[in-house]
């Protein structure tokens, strides 16, 4: 994909070195168009988190610094702006392992998500809205949110980042660690936000979930786009079934070594 | 049963102050992850300068107390904003080590600017009483009280129901997750700061308007209220209250009873119960009394 005025977010030849020394993304470059929802996969480690922070403005708690390249979020230069303003400017991010405030009300976790936001009324729009994408949330509007589930505290997490009204909602694995039922739900919820006019920007271990809903997929490789395309052309390719989706057609041991398609992949 | 209510009024009375300042200790604490060996410093430098507002510029005595926290809760923001903000990151006991320097530079600045002399705010308090039956209340004891738990209400409030407050809380629980809703940890810092130092401010005036006057040792005051921080517990706001009474209460009624009880011990013996009391705590709650409880290191 080339950049282009319907790109809401550019990323273009990002690098980021963490501590001085550690190079996480060696020339990454991403888009995700207005709209639309993108999946980006990768092993643990590839630096999936590391983009999601590079543009959300959270690598500087953990001493990263992005060392090369821009990111564009509609139209505007936003590189290494910080957390707030990325928030402000409408990116919200859903940390990996759903990371509520544990100690306050789930209303509380939902009025830090709009801390932002000046307009009452608008906040009240945001509210509404979240309680009508997570029923269950209402429920338990007052109870201390570190007593929900696990499945609960994530759709509390998408909620608390919607509280911002963002453009783009960055979700990192947001199926980590739930039970497949939640999976399925966690799945339709996030069409139902696409659909309500929120882009998204998947970063999934779950490869068929996430294939299954978005447009166009990444896949990750050692700090660098190794593989893109079409989601319905990623979920058909030989590799992609067998690394991510667990498919196990191929027998003989040296089409197994990995390292020779990476090889490919990168070139 | 009169010397006991008297006692006890007294207790109350000292507790409000060691409340006052723990509270300052906690809030820092909870939110920064840093402790705040400046406090005692910070208290005397808001103690001296509602002296110079009242008695040397002639602001009426109300106006520069607040005058005084508010001077102070600046100096508190000056602090974190050009010295601690650049030691985010840095090692704990880094951190601790820059405050207790700014101790001795805030104690030297007193002597200074004020000398080594004892003052003596103008206050409408001084060491009038109210006698109720066979009771006889101070004054400056009622307001200490009043004002202790005007200030805990308000801060009650402000955490509760505030979204400064919430953004508050929220990041001393988790201040990356705070960071990704768009709060700002330097405000956060920032507020934290200031309310811990206007709190030690309004102990200070409070010390300050009693028979003791005003001397460059009024900041010892706040090693006696690092017991009560540690003995609440010291990430919690509501311990620090309570411990501050408590141990507010055990070093009046030690005082109070010290001829009947005490007199095998020393005269002084009232001066060690906070410290006796904290240890004695400590063996039986080594988070404090409502402490989260987990093992920290500091």
């Amino acid at each position: 994909m080339t950049a282009d005025d319907t790109d809401l977010l550019s990323v273009r030849n990002l690098e980021v070195v963490y501590d001085d020394v550690v190079a996480v993304l060696h020339g990454l470059s991403l888009t995700v168009p207005s709209g639309a929802i993108v999946a980006l996969l990768g092993a643990n480690g590839a630096g999936k988190t590391t983009l999601l922070r590079a543009v959300s403005g959270l690598l500087r708690p953990h001493r990263g610094v992005i060392t090369k390249g821009v990111v564009h979020f509609d139209g505007v230069d936003v590189t290494r702006a910080d957390p707030a303003e990325m928030v402000r400017r409408g990116i919200a991010q859903v940390m990996e392992g759903r990371r509520v405030f544990a100690e306050v009300t789930v209303e509380e976790n939902l009025r830090a998500g709009a801390y932002t936001r000046r307009s009452r009324s608008e906040v009240r729009e945001s509210y509404d809205r979240v309680l009508g994408l997570f029923p269950a949330l209402a429920r338990y509007r007052r109870s201390v949110a570190g007593y929900l589930s696990g499945g609960e505290q994530q759709m509390l997490a998408i909620g608390r980042a919607l509280m911002a009204d963002p453009t783009i909602l960055l979700l990192d694995e947001p199926s980590l660690g739930l039970a497949p039922q939640m999976v399925a739900q966690v799945r339709e919820v996030i069409v139902e936000i696409n659909r309500q006019g929120t882009s998204v920007l998947l970063v999934e271990q779950n490869a068929a979930m996430a294939l299954s809903i978005a447009t166009f997929g990444y896949v990750m490789e050692t700090g660098k786009i190794a593989l893109d395309g079409p989601a319905a052309d990623l979920l058909a390719d030989a590799d992609i079934r067998e690394f991510y989706l667990g498919a196990t057609t191929r027998r003989s041991l040296a089409d197994v070594k990995t390292y020779r398609r990476k090889k490919r992949w990168s070139a | 049963m009169t010397d006991l209510i008297q006692n006890a009024f007294a207790g109350v009375a000292l507790g409000s102050t060691y409340a006052l300042i723990a509270l300052g200790f906690v809030i820092i604490y909870k939110a920064t992850g840093v402790l705040n060996f400046a406090q005692g410093g910070v208290l005397a430098i808001g103690a001296y300068l509602a002296y110079t507002y009242t008695n040397h510029i002639g602001i009426a005595f109300a106006v520069a107390a607040a005058l005084a926290c508010l001077s102070v809760a600046v100096l508190g923001i000056g602090f974190e904003r050009t010295v601690l903000r650049r030691m985010v990151g840095q090692p704990p006991f880094a951190v601790v080590m820059v405050t207790i320097g700014l101790l001795f530079v805030l104690e030297s600045l007193v002597t200074v600017v004020w000398g080594f002399d004892h003052r003596y705010p103008t206050n409408p308090w001084n060491v009038q009483t109210v006698a109720v039956g066979d009771i006889v209340l101070g004054v400056r004891d009622l307001w200490t009280i009043a004002l202790t738990a005007a200030a805990v209400l308000a801060l009650f409030v402000f955490f509760r129901f505030s979204t400064l407050g919430l953004a508050m809380r929220v990041t001393a629980f988790d201040p990356e997750a705070a960071l990704a809703q768009g709060i700002s940890a330097r405000r956060v810092y920032a507020m934290s700061w200031a309310i811990a130092s206007a709190l030690g401010a309004l102990a200070g005036v409070t010390v300050a308007a009693g028979p003791g006057g005003l001397s460059p040792e009024i900041g010892l005051i706040a090693l006696v209220a690092f017991p009560a921080m540690i003995v609440g517990g010291m990430d919690s706001p509501a311990g620090a209250v309570l411990a501050g009474l408590l141990i507010g209460l055990a070093e009046a009624l030690t005082r109070g009873y010290q001829d009947q009880l005490f007199s095998w011990a020393g005269d002084n013996v009232s001066t060690i119960v906070p410290y006796l009391l904290m240890i004695a705590i400590l063996l039986i709650r080594p988070y404090g009394l409502l402490g989260t409880k987990e093992v920290r290191r500091i």
